[in-house]
């Protein structure tokens, strides 16, 4: 099998171009495209020389699903096919990793939740699978509308989660995504979130790469594991089926391979900053106020700095664009002059702030919130009223708030 | 033949596990006519197992190993339960992931398999137990069936939960008192055969491993017909001895008991037209080169 440095340059079936990933994200030229964000992934996947896609509706990501379903029309995707429920979908996610392909697969809320037994799986597994997760309620009664809940239950599964704020954002990290996954000391599952809606069904000027430039293929052998292809020796692979004997050796060989995982995670660090040009973005973080938010929370965390602006409070700002690595030292080092950090989320139990006050030294510093959950917009108003009254400030009542 | 993708080097030969070294010398990948026979005069593509001593599912997975007709291009999906004790001792790639979605894992791994190997034949087995199939993975058993996965499907069907300790199965018997049917089964044994043929399969079976060259044969109609036409489904009486409370030795009968003509393991076939019209054409192409071997050998000691 040819190697992936012999095949740049060199065109695929599409008579797309086979091309060094740094050069086409960081040189080549772009477009500016007025998209969705569903067609943004399509874009993107478009330029990921996939091998598999697998699709199930649930809203808000059904869009994006079938747009892939288009690109395998047009033949850009190996294989594609609706599974018959997300457990089974992430099931057939996993298999179709397991025999070396590339694979892309889409999601949101209740079926992350229904998933959610394959996510510590692929990642024990060592897949390199990439999810999207438009996150949407996952509470009863039923909801569809934008909810960031769902993060929270991903953080520990061993995946790469990363938080995309901007339509920007997924097209750039889909493409980069697939290539810190690969790497052999990384060799992880990458969940690539975003806030369903607000992302997904506007549209935004998303400057893309050319579309007859793609991404070297995957090469499954560049793994830290055996592919399960019968192409290298069926090995036993192990001299007793410890896997679910009661003595220390099971539990040592379960223990060494569950902090292999982590440390896994940990590698990627280094890629991810690479890639993403840091796991944080920052603003201003010599300001006594400091708002620290991930996804569409950062724009209006950068609204309400505009507005504090006009009214004389100087507010910095943090990005937080991967939760898997966490940027501890990055957000530690960030916060360091704040008297006060500003959590903004969109989900009712603030797991945000929650590892941020896990990670800063004086851990009361952390404001967690403001907080709107099950669908609710979140006005940049109602940051800068959270902002102004823990300094002691006057504020406007908000209409309709009770406040 | 693709034994040389086995090999060792020769610097490293006198570290290899002697069973590494014994499947390089005498296993039988890529030996067109492999079969039952084999075993004993080759290395087995399964080393020891850790199944109870006398196990049925010990016999059946050694006869479908030894029958499988391509195994140096064949992946097996296998799922929670007995059988995952056995699968790290086999010599051929195979998957554990989750209980019960191992159909959706074979459903992925199959298409992967084509994506990347067009015009070679990668053959996929799924092979788990009655739980797996029947219970927690019926949707993407079914499922998988539907959308017609070329890969063929093998239930051990033991009609209990047996690694778990004996819990009541949908292929449990009605009436059978158990962990979890404390006053026993309040319904009939699953239909599976009948719900796959209804479902799509192209090749059913239902019987016991009592007869290896039974389970050879059907293991070999299934594969071939999973390969060049749709899902196939092999539903194999492997007796829990030690949750019915047999002996060790008691299997073999136990088996035999159950496939009598009444009984519910009597052998049942179903065979879709166009996998007849398969089987037919692979068995006049077997007569064929079994009539050219001999022909040969009739010149060569003439």
């Amino acid at each position: 099998m040819a190697d992936t440095h012999s095949i740049i340059g060199t065109k695929n079936k599409k008579g797309q171009t086979y091309t060094d990933t740094w050069k086409m994200m960081n040189e080549a030229p772009r477009t500016p495209s007025f998209y969705t964000g569903s067609e943004v992934i399509k874009e993107a996947i478009r330029r990921a020389s996939c091998d598999v896609m697998i699709a199930y509706p649930i809203t808000p990501q059904s869009e994006a699903a079938a747009l892939i379903g288009e690109l395998f029309a047009e033949g850009y995707i190996g294989d594609y096919f609706r599974g018959e429920s997300e457990f089974a979908v992430m099931s057939q996610c996993a298999g179709a990793a397991f025999g070396g392909a590339r694979v892309f697969t889409t999601t949101a809320g209740p079926g992350t939740m229904r998933a959610m037994e394959n996510f510590p799986m692929w990642s024990g597994a060592r897949l390199p699978i990439q999810m999207i997760v438009t996150c949407r309620g996952i509470n009863s009664p039923l909801s569809i509308q934008p909810d960031t809940l769902e993060i929270a239950y991903l953080l520990n599964t061993g995946m790469l989660v990363w938080h995309a704020e901007t339509a920007q954002d997924f097209f750039d990290w889909i493409l980069k995504g697939y290539i810190v996954s690969e790497e052999p000391d990384v060799h992880l599952p990458l969940a690539l979130c975003c806030d369903g809606f607000f992302v997904t069904h506007t549209k935004d000027v998303v400057n893309l790469t050319p579309a007859d430039m793609c991404l070297p293929p995957y090469d499954p052998y560049r793994s830290p594991v055996p592919c399960m292809d019968m192409e290298c020796p069926p090995v036993r692979m192990m001299r007793d089926p410890f896997v679910m004997k009661s003595n220390y050796i099971s539990y040592a060989t379960h223990a060494s391979w569950q902090q292999e995982i982590w440390a896994a995670v940990e590698r990627s660090r280094k890629h991810t900053i690479h890639w993403l040009n840091g796991l944080i973005d920052t603003e201003n973080t010599d300001a006594d106020i400091v708002i620290v938010a991930s996804g569409t929370a950062v724009s209006q965390g950068r609204e309400a700095i505009r507005m504090l602006e006009d009214e004389g409070v100087r507010c910095g700002l943090v990005k937080v664009k991967a939760l898997r690595p966490w940027p501890e030292e990055e957000i530690r080092q960030a916060t360091k002059n704040a008297k006060h950090i500003f959590v903004p989320e969109f989900n009712v139990t603030g797991w945000l702030a929650k590892e941020i006050r896990a990670t800063v030294p004086n851990s009361q510093r952390v404001h967690a919130g403001p907080h709107v959950c099950g669908g609710m917009t979140m006005p940049p108003e109602i940051i800068v009223s959270e902002i102004k009254t823990a300094l002691g400030m006057k504020t406007f009542s908000m209409a309709g708030r009770g406040s | 033949m693709s034994k040389e993708r086995i090999q060792i080097s020769e610097a490293l030969y006198d570290i290899m596990p002697s069973d590494y070294q014994d499947l390089v010398k005498s296993a039988t990948y890529g030996k067109e006519d492999r079969g039952w026979k084999d075993i004993g005069t080759s290395k087995e593509l399964i080393e020891q197992h850790s199944l109870c001593a006398g196990c049925p599912e010990s016999m059946a997975f050694r006869y479908i190993l030894a029958s499988l007709p391509n195994p140096e291009d064949t992946v097996m999906v296998g799922s929670t339960g007995c059988t995952s004790l056995v699968f790290p001792m086999v010599a051929v790639h195979n998957i554990h992931s989750l209980f019960g979605n191992q159909n959706a894992i074979a459903s992925g791994l199959k298409r992967a398999l084509s994506v990347r190997f067009p015009g070679r034949v990668k053959d996929v087995v799924v092979l788990a137990g009655d739980g797996a199939t029947v219970d927690i993975g019926l949707d993407m058993t079914l499922q998988a069936w539907f959308r017609q996965e070329k890969f063929t499907t093998i239930c051990f069907d033991n009609e209990l939960y047996a690694n778990t300790g004996g819990q009541e199965s949908g292929l449990m018997q009605k009436g059978f008192v158990a962990k979890m049917a404390p006053v026993g089964k309040l319904f009939d044994k699953v239909r599976l055969p009948e719900i796959a043929r209804e479902s799509g399969c192209h090749y059913v079976v239902n019987c016991t491993v009592s007869k290896p060259s039974l389970v050879e044969k059907v293991i070999r109609n299934a594969v071939h017909v999973a390969r060049e036409i749709g899902p196939t489904y092999l539903q194999l009486y492997t007796p829990c001895i030690l949750e019915i409370g047999k002996n060790s030795m008691e299997g073999l009968q136990e088996m035999r008991d159950s496939e009598k003509p009444a009984e519910r393991f009597a052998y049942k076939e179903y065979i879709s037209e166009p996998a007849k019209q398969l089987l037919a054409e692979l068995a006049a192409k077997d007569k064929e080169r079994k009539a050219a071997a001999k022909q040969l050998a009739g010149q060569a000691s003439a």
